[in-house]
C-alpha cells in the first residue's frame, strides 16, 4: 500500500509534525507516516538572498523518495524562495510527487511577537493541506476561508482555514478516481 | 474565469521561467514560456496572451524591451510587464515609455505579483465583456451592415427580406447619407442574385455622355475619347443589379434611354448597331422629391412609375435618434480598429451633444464626425471636447440672424463658403444641401471665385 511521507528538514517540532500526519490524514484518506529527518543539501543555500532554493530542495527530495511513497511533503525550518520571487511560504509540483513547506515565515517571531506553538501548528497544517493539495492537481481556489486560496501574506494565511471548501473536495475526490 | 486568459513568462533563464510559469499555474492561470525574446515573439504570433512577463536582460536577441515593442506591434493592447534583476532608473522609464504596464525587480513580493495579475485580468474581463455585449447588441440591430433598433427602419428590413428575390424595380428616397446604397445592397444580397454582381452608378457625377457611354458601353471611336470598345454598367451588372444612385439628376435623353432599357431590357451600345439583352434589377434612388419634379415636367411620368414599382423612404438620422448611441458605437470601435487607435469608449455629455445635433448630414455625416474627433483626440476615451466643431456648428445654426443690409449675391456667396467650409469642400454634399445640382454649384464657386476646399470630393461613399 501507498502512504504519504511526511519529512522533517531540520528544526521541527515532533507534536507538530504529529498533527500535520493526522491532517493529511483525515483530509485526503490516505495513510501517512512521519520519516526520519533529512538534512537540508547545503548546495540549496543561495549566500546573497541568505534563503534556500525550493526548485533544488523538491530535485532532492524526489530522488531519495521511498518505493513506496505516493507523495513526499517536506517541512523544513528555512526559509526558500523561486528565482523570481522573494519568498515562497511552500513549494510543489503541480500534479507531481514531492512538495515543501517552510515555517521560517509561519513563526510569530519572524513578525516580532512572542512565540505562539497553537498559532504555529494552526499555520503549518493550512500550507501542508495546501501544498499537498497541488500534489493532487488542485489550483487555486476564489473561497478565502479554504485553504487552497493562495496567500502571499500571513494576514491572508491567518484568514483562511484548514478545512477544504466543499469545491476542491468534489475536484479532489474527481482527481483521485481518474488516477 | 481564469482559464480563459493565457499567460507567457519570457527569460533566458530556464528554472527563473519554468518556476514562474508554474506559480502562475497553480493560481489557475494556462501558462507557456519561451527561453528568448524571439520565442517569445514567434509564440505571440501564433496566439494572443492575456499578460506577458518579460525578462529586461536577455544576451543574443532582442531583449525585453525589443521583446514587448515587437509584441506591442502585433498586439497594441498587450498588458507587458518588464521584469528585472537590477533596477536602474534609465531602463524602467524606457520600459514603462515604451507601454509597459509594470516593471518589477527581482526578487518580487509574491503578493506584489498577485494583485497585479488580478487586476489587469479584472480589467481583461470587463473589456472582454463590453466588447461581447456591443457585439451582441450590433448583430441584434443589423441588418447587413445598417445598424438600427427604430420600428421604421425594421419593417424595412422586412420589407427587403419580402422583395429581395423579386424582380422589380425599387426606388430608394432619402436624404443624402442615410444609406441609399447600403439598403440597395442589402437587397441585392438578401436575395438569389445575391451570387450575381452588383454594380453600382452615381448618376450626378458624370457629364451627360460620359454617364451614357457609363451606362450602355460605347463602340470604338463613337466619341471623342473614345479610344476602344468598353463594356457599359449595364452588361456589367448582368444577371445581378444595377444601382442608379442620385437618378433624379439624369437628363431627358437618358430618362428616354433608361425607360427602355427598363422596358425591354436590350439596349445599343453608343455607337453600336448590335442589340445587347441584358437581365438586370434595376434599384434606383434618390434625395430629391421626384414627384415633384414630375409636376414641373422635369422628370418623365412614365419612367417614375416604372421605377416606383416597390418604394422604400429612409427615414433621416433626426427622426430615429435612438439610433445615435447604437451607431456611434459602432463607428467609434470601427473607426478607431481601423486608425489603430485604442478609443474604446466616449463620454456621457459627448453622448448628449451627438443626441442633440440634428444630423443634416445623417448617418455619413455622423461617420465622418466620429473619425474627425477619433483623428484628434488625445487620450482613449471621446469627451465632449472632441465634438467642439460640432457645438460651433449648431450655434452658428441657431444664432444666424438674417441680414438685412448686404447684397443679395454676398449672402448667396458666403453661404455657399460656409457650406463647403461645413463638408470640408465636399461638392456633392454641398449641392444636396443647397439642393442645387453640381454644374450650378461649380458655376458659382467660378462666378464668386470662392476658394476650392482642399479636400474636395474625397468621401463618396454611402
Ligand atoms: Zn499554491
Ligand atoms: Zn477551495
Amino acid at each position: 500500500m501507498k502512504l504519504i511521507y511526511l519529512v522533517p528538514m531540520g528544526d521541527i517540532d515532533p507534536d507538530i509534525l504529529e498533527s500535520a500526519a493526522l491532517c493529511l490524514w483525515h483530509t485526503f484518506g490516505i495513510e501517512v507516516t512521519v520519516s526520519d529527518p533529512m538534512e537540508v543539501q547545503t548546495d540549496t543555500y543561495d549566500s546573497k538572498r541568505k534563503q534556500y532554493g525550493s526548485i533544488e530542495i523538491l530535485r532532492a527530495l524526489l530522488k531519495s523518495a521511498p518505493k513506496d511513497a505516493l507523495r513526499v511533503i517536506a517541512i523544513t525550518d528555512k526559509d526558500l524562495f523561486i528565482p523570481v520571487l522573494s519568498f515562497v511560504y511552500g513549494h510543489a509540483q503541480f500534479e507531481g510527487k514531492v512538495g515543501i513547506v517552510s515555517i521560517a515565515r509561519l513563526r510569530q517571531e519572524y513578525y516580532g511577537f512572542p512565540a505562539d506553538k497553537e498559532i504555529l501548528t494552526q499555520r503549518t497544517l493550512k500550507e501542508v493541506v495546501h501544498e499537498t493539495g497541488h500534489l493532487f492537481g488542485l489550483t487555486h481556489c476564489s473561497d478565502v476561508a479554504c485553504p487552497m486560496t493562495l496567500s502571499t501574506n500571513i494576514r491572508l494565511l491567518d484568514r483562511k482555514g484548514v478545512t477544504l471548501c466543499e469545491s476542491c473536495m468534489l475536484l479532489l475526490k474527481e482527481n483521485m478516481l481518474e488516477k | 474565469m481564469r482559464k480563459n486568459w493565457e499567460i507567457l513568462v519570457v527569460d533566458d533563464e530556464e528554472i527563473a521561467c519554468e518556476s514562474l510559469a508554474a506559480w502562475l499555474r497553480e493560481d489557475g492561470y494556462p501558462t507557456d514560456i519561451a527561453l528568448s525574446g524571439q520565442e517569445a515573439i514567434n509564440k505571440a504570433k501564433e496566439k494572443e496572451y492575456a499578460l506577458y512577463f518579460v525578462d529586461l536582460k536577455m544576451p543574443g536577441g532582442p531583449d525585453g524591451i525589443e521583446t514587448m515593442m515587437h509584441i506591442r506591434n502585433i498586439y497594441p493592447d498587450a498588458s507587458v510587464i518588464i521584469i528585472t534583476a537590477h533596477a536602474t532608473v534609465d531602463t524602467a522609464i524606457t520600459a514603462l515609455k515604451e507601454g509597459a504596464q509594470e516593471y518589477l525587480v527581482k526578487p518580487i513580493n509574491p503578493e506584489e505579483i498577485s494583485l497585479l495579475v488580478d487586476r489587469i485580468i479584472k480589467v481583461k474581463n470587463l473589456q472582454r465583456q463590453n466588447i461581447l455585449l456591443r457585439k451582441k447588441l450590433t448583430r441584434q440591430y443589423s441588418f447587413h451592415d445598417i445598424i438600427s433598433k427604430n420600428q421604421k427602419m425594421h419593417d424595412i428590413f422586412q420589407l427587403i427580406r419580402d422583395i429581395a428575390s423579386l424582380k422589380s424595380t425599387v426606388l430608394i428616397q432619402g436624404e443624402s447619407g442615410t444609406g441609399k446604397e447600403l439598403v440597395a445592397r442589402a437587397i441585392h444580397y438578401s436575395g438569389d442574385r445575391a451570387k450575381k454582381p452588383f454594380v453600382s452608378v452615381s448618376c450626378a457625377a458624370l457629364a451627360e455622355t460620359l454617364l451614357e457611354s457609363e451606362l450602355f458601353g460605347h463602340e470604338k471611336g463613337s466619341f471623342t475619347g473614345a479610344g476602344s470598345r468598353k463594356k457599359g454598367k449595364f452588361e456589367l451588372a448582368d444577371g445581378g443589379t444595377i444601382f442608379l444612385d442620385e437618378i433624379g439628376d439624369i437628363s431627358q435623353k437618358l430618362q428616354m434611354d433608361l425607360l427602355r432599357v427598363i422596358q425591354e431590357k436590350k439596349f445599343y451600345r453608343v455607337g453600336g448597331s448590335e442589340e445587347i439583352n441584358v437581365d438586370v434589377r434595376v434599384i434606383a434612388a434618390t434625395n430629391k422629391d421626384l414627384m415633384k419634379a414630375v409636376k414641373a415636367g422635369e422628370f418623365r411620368e412614365e419612367l417614375y412609375y416604372r421605377l416606383n414599382v416597390i418604394n422604400i423612404q429612409i427615414p433621416p438620422l433626426r427622426e430615429r435618434r435612438e439610433d445615435i448611441p447604437l451607431l456611434v458605437r459602432h463607428f467609434v470601435d470601427q473607426i478607431s480598429h481601423e486608425l489603430n487607435k485604442d478609443i474604446n469608449d466616449i463620454t456621457e455629455n459627448a453622448m448628449r451633444v451627438l443626441m442633440d445635433y440634428n444630423w443634416p448630414g445623417n448617418v455619413r455625416e455622423l461617420e465622418n464626425t466620429i473619425e474627425r474627433a477619433i483623428v484628434t483626440c488625445k487620450s482613449d476615451v471621446l469627451s465632449e471636447e472632441d465634438f467642439t466643431f460640432i457645438s460651433r456648428a449648431r450655434e452658428m445654426d441657431e444664432d444666424w440672424t438674417v441680414p438685412t443690409n448686404e447684397s443679395l449675391q454676398n449672402v448667396e456667396q458666403r453661404v455657399i463658403e460656409a457650406t463647403l467650409r461645413r463638408f470640408e469642400g465636399n461638392i456633392k454634399e454641398t449641392a444636396s444641401v443647397l439642393g442645387i445640382d453640381r454644374s450650378t454649384l461649380y458655376e458659382k464657386i467660378k462666378k464668386y471665385d470662392i476658394p476650392r476646399y482642399k479636400k474636395e470630393e474625397t468621401i463618396e461613399k454611402e
